[in-house]
């Protein structure tokens, strides 16, 4: 992995004449987690699709640039809330999917720690439906890893998982992918208190930034400065939408 | 059970069959019961036999031929806009022909051998086989192509591990399809010209008045088209992901 730059996105951007978001400027320390939290519907995926370089169906009118000045979609890792997994493919393959994209030759010794460090190796040669929802998002954050990026864009990953496997995954992933920089879309003010570093509200009035508590990522799920930040986000939340 | 009432429906649909016959009392070339469309079936298999090998020959080739077009066809159809403006017109407009239109054209350049039949067999299944996977291809789900892109994956590889894997179960309902329809085509075009095949074999039972003949025929023909369907249904379940 080269080293994880700082990033910057400001702009607009506007769908058949409507704004998708209004004016604004979001950074992401380079090698840190900034959580991005917002309601449906308030454009926080649009700004992590246009980082990674995805057709939003929009226009962007600004720029996203990285503090070594090199291009920076090409430099993504990215993991949606659905693991898209390939369902043909079995879990090994689908961790190496992006050197077999790219016609490459994966890394085997890689894949096998990868594998190894995310608990997965009952199920290397299982396909994605014989696996849990836990189980397929870890084989998705295998993947993620396996690409080796200094950005990971990360779009609501856990929101689909029970509260139990989300704390677990959350620690997993805080831990496997520091030192990068990370931004991480979601709706959940309990998730953005536990893992950002530095944390964005994003609202129809645009974006505000937000304290997170000083224990380092990620925070006990029972840490009281946390639980207190969760609920600051919520009001804050609450507040934009009003 | 799906054996058990495969077979309580048969016995069932003899009974009636057989019913009607007994009933109404229509002579045997009128409508000739079950008893002697299976004695003349036993009598004549081995003439049944011969022409069902014909008809076979012509459909398995047909069905071969036309997987392979179709398949073809779809690719090219999802790989670049062009084909798709000048092509898929062309196709849609193919399938408003009826087919037996074609059938005597295709006689007249094929001429009354293999060829025709083979060429009719393909004409009735391509445009299924084209359509569902061309279908298929073009119903990729958003999510992979987004996870390709962020790879930096080329167009081909895209196509190649994600898109053709994802659209194989639609190709294989359209090859599932096929199977019904193939030797509908095969048996067309022998009815407009030939001298070999369970479609020959019908008409000129039917024209001698030897009606338990040719139910013997058709019936051979339902057997054929069952088995054929049935054995495609096994052959392409791996791909419809039904392999567990």
């Amino acid at each position: 992995m080269t080293l994880a730059p700082d990033l910057t996105i400001s702009g607009s951007a506007t769908i058949d004449g409507a704004t998708l978001f209004a004016p604004l400027t979001l950074s992401l320390g380079a090698g840190a987690w900034t959580c991005l939290l917002g309601g449906s519907g308030v454009g926080k995926t649009t700004v992590l699709r246009l980082i990674a370089g995805l057709e939003t169906g929009g226009t962007f009118s600004g720029k996203i640039m990285a503090s070594d000045g090199l291009l920076v979609s090409d430099r993504v890792a990215y993991m949606a809330q659905d693991d898209l997994l390939l369902p043909w493919a079995t879990v090994a393959q689908n961790i190496s999917l992006g050197a077999r994209l790219r016609g490459e030759k994966p890394d085997l010794d890689r894949r096998d720690r990868l594998i190894k460090r995310m608990r997965l190796q009952d199920h290397m040669t299982k396909k994605p439906s014989e696996l849990s929802g836990g189980q397929r998002q870890r084989v998705a954050l295998a993947r993620t890893l396996m690409e080796d990026r200094p950005i990971v864009l990360l779009d609501e990953p856990f929101s689909a998982l029970d509260a139990r496997t989300r704390a677990d995954m959350q620690d997993l992933a805080a831990e496997a992918l520091a030192g990068r920089t990370v931004l991480l879309v979601t709706h959940d003010p309990g998730e953005a208190a536990r893992l950002g570093q530095s944390i964005v509200v994003m609202t129809e009035h645009g974006l505000t930034h937000c304290e997170p508590p000083h224990a380092p990522a990620p925070r006990s799920v029972d840490d009281l400065a946390t639980l207190e930040t969760q609920g600051a986000l919520l009001r804050l939340l609450r507040e934009g939408a009003a | 059970m799906k054996y058990l009432s495969a077979l309580a429906a048969t016995l069932f649909a003899l009974v009636i069959w057989q019913g009607i016959v007994t009933l109404t009392g229509l002579p045997k070339f009128i409508l000739p019961g079950p008893a002697l469309v299976a004695e003349t079936w036993w009598q004549n298999r081995w003439l049944i036999a011969e022409h069902a090998w014909i008809t076979a020959v012509e459909v398995v080739i047909g069905l071969a031929f036309g997987t392979v077009l179709g398949v073809i066809t779809a690719l090219q159809l999802a790989n670049s806009r062009a084909a798709r403006v000048l092509v898929q017109p062309m196709l849609v407009f193919t399938q408003a022909l009826p087919v037996f239109a074609l059938a005597p054209l295709l006689t007249l350049w094929l001429g009354y051998g293999l060829w025709s039949k083979v060429a009719m067999a393909v004409l009735i299944i391509y445009f299924p086989i084209t359509s569902s996977f061309f279908d298929g291809l073009m119903r990729t789900p958003p999510g992979y192509l987004d996870l390709a892109r962020t790879m930096q994956a080329s167009k081909r590889s895209v196509l190649w591990h994600i898109r053709i894997p994802a659209a194989l179960p639609s190709l294989a309902s359209g090859m599932r399809l096929a199977a019904v329809y193939a030797p509908i085509g095969a048996v067309i075009g022998e009815w407009v010209g030939s001298s070999q095949g369970l479609g020959y074999l019908m008409l000129l039972a039917n024209g001698r008045a030897k009606t338990d003949l040719m139910f013997a025929a058709m019936l051979t023909l339902g057997v054929f088209s069952i088995l054929l369907h049935m054995i495609v249904r096994r052959a392409t379940a791996h791909m419809a992901g039904e392999a567990r």
